[in-house]
């Protein structure tokens, strides 16, 4: 009988621990599913950080290096200096990349590493149980901002994709979410294309992914993914940031 | 032919480790050891490596981390307040057992302290200055001869044993200039590293590294592992180099730098009539504890006298090793000072007349 479906090689057979409606296992098979028709499975390098993927190196099924906090990028960094012609990823939450690891991110970034890092940005902190995080939006309720995050004593979202596209080391840098089909697809285009940037060796590529975090959110999925729709997106926008008309 | 030249310690270190095939530096600047990056940022280009001067040590000992996971033997250097950031990234490194070397150039501290050599660091670098139960091996060279070789032999250490090993040297050390000999050839032996992810590249299975588990059963499995491995270190890897030991009296405790000055002070003390040997740790981890104690049951040996560059550090391990066998007194000097020959001899004399 003909196979119809199969699960992508670029997973292992481990059961995701992810909770219901959080997106990272979405985004697990989307590069998954694109080192798989890239045909750079076996030539992968990828680098997990702190945060609910901690662990993901036992989902992908490629050579995996679990990090410190904040610090995949240099990692990733020390072996694509040592691994030129190997593809090097980081999988990051916004906790990660965007607080504790800001230097780590910037300076790849500046440096043009050729590396390519999958951004999750979920608005809040989720493995130490919700709380707020640079990306937490005005109003935001979490743990550790429980009358809703105020700029006066808690500043303002970071707009991680925005601020590194201003360096001259970052070639392609877009923003996706995965609310639907049609935006899963476009974020598994986002993902190819970033990967291509790195093969090709035209500097650091990025995407960010707009993702849900029902359970410190306090929502079910559905509620959850309605919510980053109306909330999110209007701080941060969909969108190529840098390497709109590059060609790969 | 052997080469023999005038050269700095803190480039001799980086001259040793290209020697040593290490291809791959991440360094952030720091007075005293700053020599060590610029060396390595001429030559490195030279040898077809790689050399990244990083936007703080926290990252330079990262991308340490990931050439070490890609098999490649690799380096940074620093000085003591850049060798406190790097602890998070050493302690890592220590859990997912990877292969580095580290060079600390010690400098006077608490804090941003002076940039004068000091000893400051001897418990942070043997006791564990990041978290956890593990062990650093550190090895602690006395001359820029001795920088050179115990550097090469650091990388082949380092593989062998998958751990971290530190060249623990301080600002005179690396500042002074003094012959070396080159070997023609390097003794030394790269060795596989089928744990590396280097990419899979055909191999059956995907290779991870890692310092995380969450089950406490394979956690306090992995900590017997690496004690048992810290153990075998132990047993195979003490150096250290003894002086007039046969009919002391008195025995300095000394390393690197202070143990120079040591040296002198015994050709002093022989003329007052006073008998003065010398143990020298060259390995700080592994401690030469058993080569102390025998020491200590010696009849002829009276006292110890450690001298150090710090407020009295190694000198807990030295009265740990001595086991109240014998007094074991201490002179240091701090700041980024060094003691004088003068200082210390007044101290043995003290001794020996019984006044302390």
């Amino acid at each position: 009988m003909a196979i119809v479906f199969e699960k992508t090689k670029g997973l292992t057979d481990k059961p995701f621990h992810y909770c219901p409606g959080c997106t990272h296992g979405i985004i697990h098979r989307l590069i998954a599913e694109v080192m798989c028709e890239m045909d750079v499975l076996d030539n992968t390098v990828g680098v997990s950080s702190v945060g609910c993927t901690y662990n993901n190196y036992e989902y992908f099924s490629c050579d995996m290096v679990q990090a410190s906090h904040g610090r995949a990028p240099a990692v990733a960094t020390g072996l694509k200096r040592c691994l030129p012609d190997r593809m090097v990823f980081t999988y990051q939450g916004d906790g990660d990349l965007a607080s504790i690891g800001t230097a780590e991110i910037v300076h790849a970034a500046a440096r043009g590493e050729k590396i390519t890092t999958f951004f999750v940005n979920n608005a809040v902190y989720g493995m130490t149980s919700g709380q707020m995080a640079p990306t937490t939006l005005l109003g935001q309720v979490t743990t550790t901002s429980p009358l809703g995050r105020d700029a006066e004593t808690r500043g303002y979202p970071i707009n991680v994709s925005e601020m590194l596209s201003t360096l001259q080391g970052a070639v392609y840098i877009e923003r996706v979410c995965l609310t639907d089909y049609k935006n899963i697809q476009a974020a598994k285009k986002a993902i190819a294309k970033a990967f291509r940037v790195q093969q090709q060796g035209l500097g650091f590529s990025m995407v960010e992914f707009l993702s849900t975090c029902p359970t410190n959110w306090g929502k079910e999925p559905v509620e959850a993914m309605e919510w980053l729709k109306e909330n999110m997106i209007p701080q941060y926008p969909l969108g190529v940031f840098k390497g709109k008309d590059l060609e790969v | 032919m052997a080469k023999r030249v005038l050269m700095k310690g803190n480039e001799v270190i980086a001259e040793a480790a290209i020697r040593a095939g290490c291809r791959h530096y991440f360094g952030y600047p720091i007075t005293p050891q700053t020599e060590v990056m610029h060396y390595m940022a001429k030559e490195m280009v030279k040898h077809g490596g790689t050399f990244v001067q990083a936007e703080s040590e926290v990252s330079a000992i990262n991308m340490v981390y990931g050439a070490a996971s890609a098999g490649e033997r690799v380096l940074t250097s620093s000085s003591s307040p850049g060798i406190s950031l790097k602890q998070e990234g050493i302690s890592y490194i220590a859990g997912a057992e990877l292969p580095a070397v580290v060079v600390n150039i010690v400098r006077a501290g608490p804090g941003l302290g002076g940039i004068l050599p000091a000893q400051g660091d001897y418990f942070q670098a043997t006791k564990g200055g990041g978290h956890g139960d593990y062990r650093n091996l550190v090895i602690a060279p006395a001359s820029v001869q001795e920088l050179y070789e115990l550097t090469v032999k650091a990388f082949d250490l380092a593989d062998q044993y998958r751990m971290l090993v530190m060249i623990l040297g301080d600002g005179t050390l690396g500042q002074m200039m003094e012959p070396v000999t080159f070997k023609e050839k390097e003794d030394t032996h790269e060795i596989a590293k089928p744990w590396a992810t280097n990419g899979m590249h055909g191999r059956a299975k995907h290779n991870t590294i890692t310092s995380i588990y969450i089950d406490p059963d394979d956690l306090e499995r992995k900590n017997r592992e690496l004690q048992d491995k810290y153990a075998l270190v132990q047993k195979n890897e003490v150096m250290f180099e003894t002086s007039n030991i046969e009919d002391a009296e008195i025995v300095f405790t000394a390393y690197s730098t202070c143990s120079r000055i040591c040296k002198n002070v015994i050709r002093q003390a022989a003329e007052l009539g006073i008998k003065v040997g010398m143990v020298r740790p060259i390995t700080l981890w592994p401690f030469p504890s058993e080569e102390i104690s025998r020491v200590a049951d010696m009849p002829s040996v009276k006292a110890f006298l450690d001298i150090e560059l710090n407020a009295g550090q190694m000198v807990e391990d030295v009265r740990l090793a001595v086991n109240g066998k014998k007094p074991v007194h201490f002179f240091g000097r701090m700041g980024g000072n060094l003691p004088t020959q003068k200082e210390i001899l007044d101290q043995l004399v003290k001794i020996h007349k019984g006044e302390m």
